[in-house]
């Protein structure tokens, strides 16, 4: 059965349509791998019985002829998503044993559609983190290693366990959040491929919120067409969130494939930053040659305020985040400390509840909306985020999508970057436009660096353009050639 | 900006986070590095710049005034550290 685990989406659902193995065949299959791969520490609960059940449920609704998109895939659900009946802690000891009595849209889209729940992955607390040690259930172990070398690498964060999973073939896909490049910074460390769609295009409703105008959910999966599959069934309008769009959601997947032949893509020059190592700059230097070779025209384009895309973001995230947070207060659900009154209760039950990282966001945030200084940080930060949105609509006056890096380095060791907090802050430097600026972006893998790990190249697309971003996605996947699989130590 | 202990001291307490003396000093420090990385922002002109408030423009869509939900105080209660007769028990907040 250990073949099964090896199957991309797609081909596992064709499998499935053509009677060559039932769900309950794949899930056991799955079930047993993601057993066996415990030392990765990437699934924070395991809900075997669930996931079988719910396979079964497949298997008889496909005998019906009733069979959905996804109906017996089996997928993990990133923490940060409520599952109703199942633990969901965005993975902090402030949600305790919180058992949510609903489901969060985004999942119950993939349900809907048929997918089977292996169980809930590994985070960041919160999302906040880039590297996944902020976890109050430990690090996720990245499931490559650098050739010869048994150094623990991180698989990035915050999405870390999605990637962790999909990379190690436990899962055929994942669920995963993006506010400053959580999705497609850890994709890019574990060569798989991630997408946060436009703001809007997948509900938020059920997703415990870290920053409300930034946060979007998206998929992690093993190929551009499964990030289609997944994201199609995931996205879609929700009464329930207000700021989600009232527009159709495309047949992704459709997109895979097409020529690519015409555009015009776009390579912004200061995403060359200091320090960058040369072998991600060749690797950009390919993807354009790649792209060429398709009959896309290169165009240059300069996106002037993408420096101060980091900082603006540490003003807006951690503001948002500590208005958010603020629900964490031990009276209606999660941990409760003790207190002499009902403030020491708060303060007791939050120092006790939250860790190191999510307590100096929520500082910073108190802090720079704090009475007095608002305008100097919030608002100017808002006018900052206008520019660099400005910048990439400027961009598109002579372009239709941008290639990138994903991030300014291959996956570091665990550990190596806890000391410094604007060390870490910097994963995210290529990432973090798009989600100021509210556009889809993607990761794909596109190859390894010298020590053979993965590296990924980052797609921006223009507000709901998500198609475009998956031919070319397309595009460079096959001429990538990408087929490198961590090899297994676990 | 560079921000003392006090000031540490303050937030923490508008944010409701006991953080014990001996942390403020270091926080201190922390905050202040991120504060003053934050600062380069300054060198961007924003005059006259409209500030950015969703990044999508929509407008907040509206929805009749009915009853959507409710009703069921064994659900909204299902995850509460205590309660009684279908009620949160909190602490005592009135002497």
């Amino acid at each position: 059965m250990a073949s099964l685990t090896s199957l991309t989406l797609k081909g596992a659902l064709d499998g499935l349509a053509s009677g060559a193995f039932s769900a309950v065949e794949l899930t056991q299959a799955h079930v047993e791998a993601v057993e066996a791969a415990r030392p990765l520490n990437a699934f924070v609960l395991e809900t075997p019985e669930k996931a079988l059940e719910m396979a079964r449920a497949s298997d008889s609704r496909r005998a019906r002829g009733e069979a959905g998109r996804l109906d017996g895939a089996p997928l993990g659900i990133k923490d940060l998503f409520c599952t109703e009946g199942v633990r969901s802690t965005a993975c902090s000891k402030i949600l305790g044993d919180f058992v949510p009595t609903y489901e969060s849209t985004v999942s119950a889209n993939l349900f809907r559609d048929g997918a089977v729940m292996l169980g809930k992955l590994n985070m960041d607390e919160f999302a906040m983190g880039s590297s996944n040690e902020t976890s109050a259930f430990g690090a996720v172990v990245n499931p490559w290693r650098a050739a010869g070398s048994n150094q623990a690498l991180t698989p990035g964060g915050s999405s870390g366990g999605s990637a962790a999973a999909v990379a190690a073939d436990l899962c055929l896909g994942a669920t995963a959040t993006d506010t400053g490049g959580s999705i497609r910074q850890p994709a890019a460390f574990t060569g798989t491929v991630g997408i946060k769609p436009t703001y809007g295009r997948c509900s938020r409703w059920g997703v415990a919120a870290f920053a409300s105008s930034l946060d979007q959910a998206g998929p992690i999966a093993k190929t551009v067409e499964d990030a289609a599959i997944l994201l199609t069934s995931m996205a879609g309008h929700d009464p329930k969130d207000s700021t989600s769009l009232p527009v159709e959601t495309p047949d992704f997947a459709a997109f895979v494939g097409k020529s690519v032949k015409g555009l015009r893509v776009g390579v912004p020059k200061e995403y060359r930053v200091d320090g960058m190592p040369p072998e991600i700059e060749q690797l950009w230097a390919k993807g354009v040659e790649w792209l060429r070779d398709a009959g896309c025209e290169i165009v240059e384009v300069s996106l002037p305020h993408t420096k101060y895309a980091l900082p603006a973001y540490y003003i807006v995230a951690p503001a948002e985040a500590s208005s958010n947070l603020a629900r964490y207060d031990g009276m209606r659900y999660g941990l409760r400390a003790d207190g002499a009154n009902l403030t020491e209760v708060y303060e007791n039950t939050r120092a006790a509840g939250f860790g190191d990282e999510v307590k100096r966001r929520i500082l910073i945030g108190t802090y720079v909306l704090s009475a007095g200084y608002y305008d100097a940080y919030y608002l100017k930060a808002q006018k900052v985020r206008r520019r660099i949105a400005d910048d990439f609509d400027r961009a598109w006056e002579s372009c239709d999508a941008l290639l990138t890096p994903t991030a300014p380095s291959a996956a570091f060791g665990l550990g190596e970057r806890q000391a410094d907090p604007i060390a870490m802050y910097l994963n995210d430097v290529f990432t973090v436009t798009t989600n100021l600026a509210g556009l889809p972006s993607m990761s794909v893998p596109a190859g390894l660096d010298a020590g053979g790990l993965p590296l990924g190249l980052q797609l921006i697309g223009k507000a709901l353009d998500e198609g475009t971003l998956f031919s070319l996605a397309g595009a460079v996947e096959r001429a990538a050639g990408f087929r490198a699989k961590a090899q297994r130590w676990w | 900006m560079a921000i003392d202990a006090a000031t540490v001291r303050k937030v923490a307490r508008l944010a409701r986070i006991q953080e014990p003396e001996e942390r403020l000093e270091p926080l201190a420090q922390e905050l202040s590095g991120i504060l003053q990385w934050i600062e380069q922002l300054n060198e961007v002109d924003t005059d006259g710049v409209e500030p950015m408030t969703s990044a999508v423009a929509v407008s907040l869509p509206m929805r009749d005034d009915v009853v959507t939900d409710g009703g069921d105080p064994s659900r909204v209660l299902a995850n509460a550290p205590k309660s009684v007769s279908n009620f949160f028990v909190v602490p005592k907040v009135v002497e």
